[in-house]
C-alpha cells in the first residue's frame, strides 16, 4: 500500500523525421504505449517535451490538443476501438464530425478512404458484421480520412492472427509509402516490425535500450 | 462540432437506452404536466374573475365629472389642473372629445333622476337611469327575464327586481328574498308603465340656462326584468328603472344638476353633471384617465382595486407555479442520474471521441444535447398532460356544478404563452441539469477512459 511513483517514459530523446516508419518495441510495461500517448496529445509530460510537426505539445491547451489530435494524427488501436452502434461508413466519419466537414462532403471523404482499405462494398455494415482483419482497417480509414500527417498504431496486429495481421501491416506500409505519412508503430513483435518499419527503437523501463536502422528494410529497398 | 451533428449524436445515444431515457423523459413530463396543471388553474380562476369584472363594467369604464361640481368622487383630484370656477364645462362638445380620444369606445352622458311612474293606475317613485345600447353585452344582464331594449332609442323599459316587487305589491323584505326573478317577470313582461317627468325646453333664445319646465308623460313596455344589482354597472347606482340612453337622452328631462346649471353655466350647450367612457380594455383605463384629466376634468376608475387583486393573482401563480415545479425538480435528479449512468456506460466511448479529436466542448455539447432532447420531449408531453388535467378538473367540476344547478364556468386556461412558458422552463431546467454530467464528461481522462473495459 502507498503511493510509489512510476516513470513510465524516463528521460528518452527520440527524433523521428517526416516519412519515416518506426517501430517501439518493448515487453509489456516497457513505456511505449505511454511514449506514444505522449505523442498524440492524450498525456502530457510532467517533465520535458514532446514537438510534433513545430508543435510543443506541453503549451498546447485542451482544446488546442484536440485540434491536433483532429487534423495531425491519427490513431490505430490494438482492440479496434469502433463504435459498435455506428455503421462501418458513420464510424469513419466521425473524424469528421469534430472537424465540422459538411455532411455531404463527409460521405464522399469516409467512402474514399474505405475504398483505399479495401472496404468500399462494407459501407453500411455495423463492426460487430466484420472480422477482426476488417475492423482495424475500418479503424485504419477512420485514422486516415483526415489526411494526417503522423500515424500512430499501438499494437495494431495484436489481436488479429498473423496472416491477417501482415495483410494488415502490408496495408500501413503502402500508406506510409503512398502518402508520405509518418508511422509510428508501437509493437511487441520484433520480427514483423523488422519485416516493414524503417528504424527500430526499443524500450525498456521506460528508457531508450537501442535506436536503429532497421538493416533488413534498408537492405530490401538496395534491392 | 455543429449543434445538428451533437442532436443528431445525442438521438443515437437517447435510443440505445431507450427504457431508461424514456422514463427519465417521463418525469420531466410529469413534473411539467403539474407546473402546466397548476399554472393554468391560476389563470383560469383569474381570467374567470376578471372577465366577470370586466363585462360588469367595473374595470373598463372611467367616471368623468367636471371640476365645476365640488361633490366630485375624488377630492385629491381637485388639487392640481385649473380652479372649479376656470375649469371647462362638462358639455355636449366635451362628450365627443372625450369619446373621441384613442381606446374611448364610447362616452356617454350620466342620465339618472328620481321620478314617478304609474303601474295599473298606482303612482310609484323611483330612481331611473340612462343604459347605454353596448350595456347588453353586460355580464350584469347574465340571467335577466325577457329581454334587453330592441334598439337604442326603443320606448322600453328594464326593471330591477325589487322594483318588479314593488309594482306587484309585494312587501319590500330586508330578508333574502327568494322569489325568483322569472317569477316576478311573468306577469310584468310585456305590460305597461307611465313615466312623469318634467321636460326642460330652452326658451332663452339658445341660452340653455333659460329654460321652463313642462310636465310629460311617456308610456313604456316592460322588455326585462332583472337581478342585477343597483350598486354596480356603469354609474346606473341605485337606479331600479332603466330606459335606453338614446331615448332618455332626447327627453331633455330635468335633472337635479340644471339647477346649479342655471346659476353658474358659461356654455350654451347642454351640460352634464357626468359622463361614462368606456374604454376599450382594462389595462387602457390609465391612459385615458391621464388624457381626460389633461382636459380639466375629474375621473374615477375602480383601477387601483384592479391592482391589488391582479397583485393577489399573481402571488397566487407563484405559490401554485412553485408547487408545480417541485415534480419538476425531482425530474431534474432524474436526469443527473440518467446521464452520470450514461458516462459510465459510454467511458470508452468517450475516450474513443477525444482520441480522434473531439474536444471538450463537444463532448459537453453532446451531452447538453441529450439533456435537452430529454427537455423538449418531456416539455411537449408534459403539456400535453397538464392540459389533460386541467380539461378532466374544468370537466369534473362543470358536472358538480350542474348538478347543482349552477351555470358552467371554465376554471382552466392553457394560453400560448404558458404552453411556450413550460416548454421553455422544461428546456432550461433540463440543460441545468444536465451542467454536471456534461462537464465531468468533458474532463474525462482519455488515456483512462480507453482503458475502461
Amino acid at each position: 500500500m502507498g503511493s510509489t511513483t512510476i516513470r513510465a517514459v524516463d528521460g528518452i530523446t527520440v527524433d523521428v523525421p517526416e516519412g519515416e516508419f518506426v517501430a517501439l518495441l518493448g515487453a509489456s510495461g516497457s513505456g511505449k504505449s505511454s511514449l506514444l500517448n505522449l505523442i498524440a496529445g492524450l498525456d502530457s509530460p510532467t517533465s520535458g517535451n514532446v514537438n510534433s510537426g513545430g508543435k510543443e505539445l506541453a503549451r498546447l491547451t485542451r482544446e488546442e490538443l484536440a485540434q491536433y489530435r483532429r487534423h495531425i494524427v491519427g490513431m490505430v488501436f490494438q482492440s479496434f476501438n469502433l463504435v459498435p452502434r455506428m455503421s462501418v461508413l458513420e464510424n469513419v466519419e466521425l473524424p469528421l464530425r469534430f472537424a465540422e466537414i459538411e455532411r455531404r462532403k463527409r460521405a464522399e471523404l469516409s467512402t474514399r478512404a474505405l475504398e483505399k482499405v479495401g472496404l468500399g462494398a462494407r459501407l453500411r455494415h455495423r463492426p460487430i458484421e466484420l472480422s477482426g482483419g476488417e475492423q482495424q482497417r475500418v479503424a485504419l480509414a477512420r485514422a486516415l480520412v483526415n489526411e494526417p500527417r503522423i500515424l500512430l498504431a499501438d499494437e495494431p496486429t495484436g489481436n488479429l492472427d498473423s496472416r491477417t495481421g501482415i495483410e494488415v501491416m502490408e496495408l500501413i506500409r503502402s500508406l506510409n509509402h503512398s502518402l508520405g505519412m509518418t508511422v509510428v508503430l508501437v509493437t511487441h513483435e520484433q520480427a514483423l516490425a523488422e519485416k516493414y518499419v524503417d528504424r527500430l527503437i526499443s524500450l525498456a523501463d521506460g528508457k531508450v535500450i537501442s535506436d536503429q536502422v532497421n538493416s533488413k528494410a534498408a537492405a530490401r529497398g538496395e534491392a | 462540432m455543429k449543434l445538428y451533428d451533437s442532436v443528431d449524436l445525442a438521438a443515437r445515444n437517447l435510443r440505445e437506452a431507450v427504457l431508461r431515457n424514456s422514463l427519465t423523459t417521463l418525469g420531466i413530463a410529469v413534473g411539467v404536466a403539474s407546473l402546466v396543471a397548476m399554472l393554468s388553474l391560476g389563470i383560469g380562476l383569474q381570467r374567470l374573475a376578471s372577465q366577470h369584472l370586466r363585462t360588469s363594467g367595473l374595470f373598463d369604464t372611467v367616471v368623468v365629472s367636471s371640476r365645476r361640481d365640488l361633490r366630485s368622487f375624488n377630492r385629491d383630484q381637485d388639487r392640481g389642473g385649473p380652479a372649479p370656477a376656470e375649469s371647462p364645462e362638462l358639455d355636449e362638445p366635451a362628450r365627443l372629445r372625450i369619446e373621441h380620444l384613442p381606446n374611448v369606445v364610447e362616452a356617454y352622458p350620466d342620465i339618472r333622476f328620481v321620478t314617478e311612474f304609474r303601474f295599473d293606475d298606482k303612482p310609484h317613485l323611483t330612481m331611473v337611469a340612462g343604459l347605454a345600447f353596448s350595456s347588453k353585452d353586460s355580464d350584469g344582464f347574465e340571467g335577466m327575464q325577457g329581454r334587453f331594449f330592441s334598439s337604442g332609442d326603443a320606448h322600453e323599459v328594464v326593471i330591477q327586481k325589487s322594483f318588479a316587487a314593488e309594482l306587484l305589491g309585494k312587501t319590500p323584505s330586508r330578508e333574502q328574498d327568494d322569489t325568483s326573478v322569472a317569477e316576478m317577470a311573468k306577469p310584468l313582461l310585456g305590460k305597461q308603465v307611465v313615466m312623469r317627468y318634467g321636460e326642460r325646453e330652452v326658451t332663452g333664445g339658445g341660452d340653455a340656462s333659460a329654460y321652463s319646465v313642462i310636465s310629460r308623460q311617456l308610456p313604456l313596455t316592460i322588455v326585462g326584468v332583472t337581478d342585477l344589482d343597483p350598486d354596480s354597472m356603469r354609474g346606473a347606482a341605485r337606479a331600479r328603472l332603466f330606459l335606453p340612453e338614446k331615448l332618455l337622452l332626447g327627453l331633455h328631462a330635468m335633472q337635479a344638476y340644471n339647477f346649479r346649471e342655471s346659476s353658474v353655466a358659461n356654455s350654451d350647450e347642454a351640460t352634464y353633471s357626468t359622463i361614462i367612457a368606456r374604454v376599450s380594455s382594462a389595462g387602457k383605463v390609465d391612459s385615458v384617465e391621464q388624457a381626460i384629466k389633461k382636459m380639466g376634468f375629474n375621473t374615477f376608475s375602480i383601477l387601483d382595486a384592479s391592482k391589488g387583486l391582479q397583485t393577489f393573482f399573481k402571488i397566487v401563480d407563484l405559490f401554485l407555479g412553485i408547487f408545480g415545479s417541485l415534480a419538476l425538480a425531482v425530474a431534474c435528479i432524474g436526469i443527473v442520474n440518467t446521464l452520470v449512468m450514461a458516462i459510465l456506460e459510454r467511458r470508452r466511448e468517450i475516450g474513443i471521441m477525444k482520441a480522434i479529436g473531439a474536444s471538450d466542448r463537444d463532448v459537453q455539447g453532446l451531452f447538453f444535447a441529450e439533456a435537452g432532447a430529454m427537455g423538449v420531449f418531456g416539455g411537449l408531453i408534459g403539456v400535453v398532460l397538464g392540459w389533460a388535467i386541467g380539461r378532466a378538473i374544468d370537466i369534473g367540476t362543470n358536472i358538480y356544478l350542474h348538478r347543482q344547478g349552477l351555470q358552467p364556468q371554465h376554471f382552466w386556461a392553457v394560453p400560448w404563452w404558458l404552453v411556450a412558458f413550460a416548454l421553455g422552463f422544461s428546456v432550461v431546467v433540463s440543460l441545468g441539469s444536465g451542467i454536471y454530467p456534461a462537464v465531468r464528461a468533458a474532463k474525462l481522462d482519455p488515456v483512462q477512459a480507453l482503458r475502461y473495459e
